[in-house]
């Protein structure tokens, strides 16, 4: 009897498994001089293969919330799922990017994309094959052996996404990863994220401060208040998954929606 | 329009495999002609101190027991130059033990300050006791109890070299870029890993400048010993020869001390060199820059 319960509920969650599943979440930092509640009562559902865009003011628990779906920072209330699994501890099954590329400095890029192969202890051989993929899908072909400040800003940021796409993760956290490019760069790493996502099937989280990199590279916008930070509005991004950078840019729906969220961030603060 | 050459100007600031052997061959060359240009003002500012100096004795300004001449000081050198070798080999055989006692207990403090609390608040307090009670006033009872052979000079050496180490290990370590521990964290690394992969190599370039001066206090260390107690090395030569007033002994014997502690921060400048060449060669990065701005 005790089985069959246990089955069928294994059951309703292979039904309902959702790559991440967020349940009123609330953070609170305690330090010696003060309580910061960084995320009030945040709850997400996201299925596998989505593209979320997250746009908030600073300081509104953004970062938080990706270190809680990764397991780094536990919620203080709530529940957090990953791949049907409660979050307990920091987690394997993901890759993240940060706005710093955090590089090892005294390693070239391709050894900097393998490092991951090595924590994880993965099999050499394949950990090799994948990482000449990623450098050529990337376009860091010929920038193997170069040390990270022998690199431009947005090819580091390249380096970074490889180590964390070497493993195929099923689910891909970034946050911020190209607020320190310029404009042009950051165009065209949005063009080749959109790509990698297409072509691979990630269920991806991109904390962003860009509008438009919000609406261009998800299927859907969460827009968060200041702190606490609280989700204050969803939108479905209604734009097929390929998309021309500048078609989107262009389109009556792309405005709408941009000029909606400026007004929801404006009103925020 | 510059903001686009983000991308498009790397390929040519990045040479391609074949192209950086070649560099590298550049970058010994470079590193050459940066050693030549760091030297030739100290040597200029050396050569007129032994200008001032030989000046100054030639025409007596002062008695030729207090300061001798520089010929006279060369001479010592060469005449007693197998017994000065013989001195000279055991003050920098208890300085390179000590100093080398020193890195290895410093770095293993370090790494236990840093990653245990109790180790911290158990350690810290005793290490800085350490350092606060004055090196010299220890040696008369390390030398009660070991007695006048090598040992009160190395441990002497280890006690007054191996706080900048710990320190320097401690700051180098802590240094650890946060997301790269919470990313190493995501990859399920070990801390042996992480601590090998990315905090140790991070922690060199700190670690290393703490060495440097760690061993020029070695030098002090050793010195200091034998003046309390010994029969043998460059400090008992010192009180020797200030005893018997023989100042051009005295001064060769100073010029000995000094060539070690040069020579052996010289040997750690080119172990930082090859072992963090990375950091090296991002600092003439930025030498070059401020250079053309
Ligand atoms: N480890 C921490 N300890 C204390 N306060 C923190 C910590 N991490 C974040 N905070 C605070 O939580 C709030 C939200 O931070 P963060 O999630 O980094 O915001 P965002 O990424 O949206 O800019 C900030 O006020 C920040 O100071
Ligand atoms: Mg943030």
């Amino acid at each position: 009897m005790p089985q069959l319960e246990k089955k069928k509920a294994a059951a309703t969650d292979a039904a309902a498994t959702a790559s991440i599943d967020i349940r009123d979440v609330t953070c609170t930092f305690t330090t010696k001089r003060s309580r910061t509640t960084a995320v009030d009562g945040v709850s997400m559902r996201i299925e596998p293969g989505e593209f979320v865009s997250i746009l908030g003011p600073s300081g509104c628990g953004k970062s938080t919330l990706l270190k809680m779906i990764a397991g780094l920072v536990l919620p203080t209330t709530g529940q957090v799922g990953l791949l049907g699994r409660q979050v307990k501890g920091p987690q394997r099954n993901i890759g993240f990017a940060f706005q710093r590329a955090a590089l090892l400095q005294w390693r070239g890029a391709r050894k900097n994309i393998l490092l991951q192969a090595e924590m994880r202890g993965m099999d050499k051989r394949t950990a090799a094959r994948r990482a000449d993929e990623l450098i050529e899908l990337t376009g860091l072909a010929g920038f193997e052996d170069a040390l990270p400040h022998e690199l431009s800003g947005g090819m580091q940021q390249r380096v970074a996404l490889c180590r964390a796409l070497l493993h195929e993760p099923p689910v891909l956290l970034l946050d911020e990863p190209f607020g320190a490019l310029d404009a042009l760069t950051r165009e065209h790493l949005n063009v080749e994220l959109n790509r990698i996502w297409r072509e691979t099937g990630t269920t991806i989280v991109l904390v962003t401060h860009s509008i438009s990199e919000a609406i261009y590279l998800g299927t859907r916008v969460e827009v968060m208040s200041a702190r606490p930070g609280r989700i204050i509005e969803t939108m479905p991004v209604d734009l097929p998954r390929e998309r021309d950078y500048g078609k989107v840019m262009s389109a009556p729906e792309f405005e709408t929606l941009a000029a909606h969220i400026r007004t929801l961030l404006s009103g925020s603060h | 329009m510059t903001t686009a050459q983000d991308d498009i100007k790397a390929p040519a600031a990045v040479p391609t495999a074949p192209e950086r052997t070649g560099r590298r061959g550049a970058r010994l060359g470079n590193q050459l002609a940066a050693f030549g240009s760091a030297v030739w003002r100290p040597l200029i500012v050396l050569a007129v101190i032994g200008l001032v100096w030989w000046f100054v004795t030639a025409r007596e300004m002062v008695e030729r027991y207090l300061v001798p001449t520089p010929g006279s000081v060369f001479e010592v050198m060469w005449e007693d130059r197998s017994m000065l070798a013989e001195h000279t080999y055991v003050t920098l055989y208890e300085t390179v033990i000590g100093f080398l006692l020193a890195a290895l207990i410093g770095i293993g403090s370090a790494v236990l300050i840093v990653y245990s609390k109790t180790a911290e608040r158990s350690l810290y307090p005793i290490i800085l006791f350490a350092q606060v009670i004055p090196k010299i006033a220890i040696a008369p009872i390390l030398i009660v109890w070991f007695g006048t052979g090598l040992s009160p000079k190395i441990i002497l050496a280890v006690l007054i070299a191996f706080f900048p180490v710990v320190v320097s290990g401690v700051a180098g370590l802590r240094d650890t870029d946060p997301e790269l521990l919470d990313l190493s964290a995501t990859m399920g690394a070990s801390r042996w890993s992480v601590f090998v992969k990315v905090r140790f190599p991070g922690a060199l370039p700190q670690l290393m400048a703490g060495l440097k001066v760690a061993v020029t206090l070695a030098v002090v260390g050793a010195v200091v010993g034998e003046f309390v107690g010994a029969s043998e090395g460059l400090g008992y030569i010192l009180l020797l020869a200030s005893g018997n007033l023989n100042s051009a002994l005295l001064f060769a014997d100073l010029i000995l001390m000094s060539a070690i502690g040069v020579v052996l921060f010289v040997v750690i400048e080119v172990a930082e060199s090859l072992l963090i060449p990375w950091h090296a060669s991002r600092r003439e990065g930025s030498s070059v820059t401020m250079a053309t701005t």
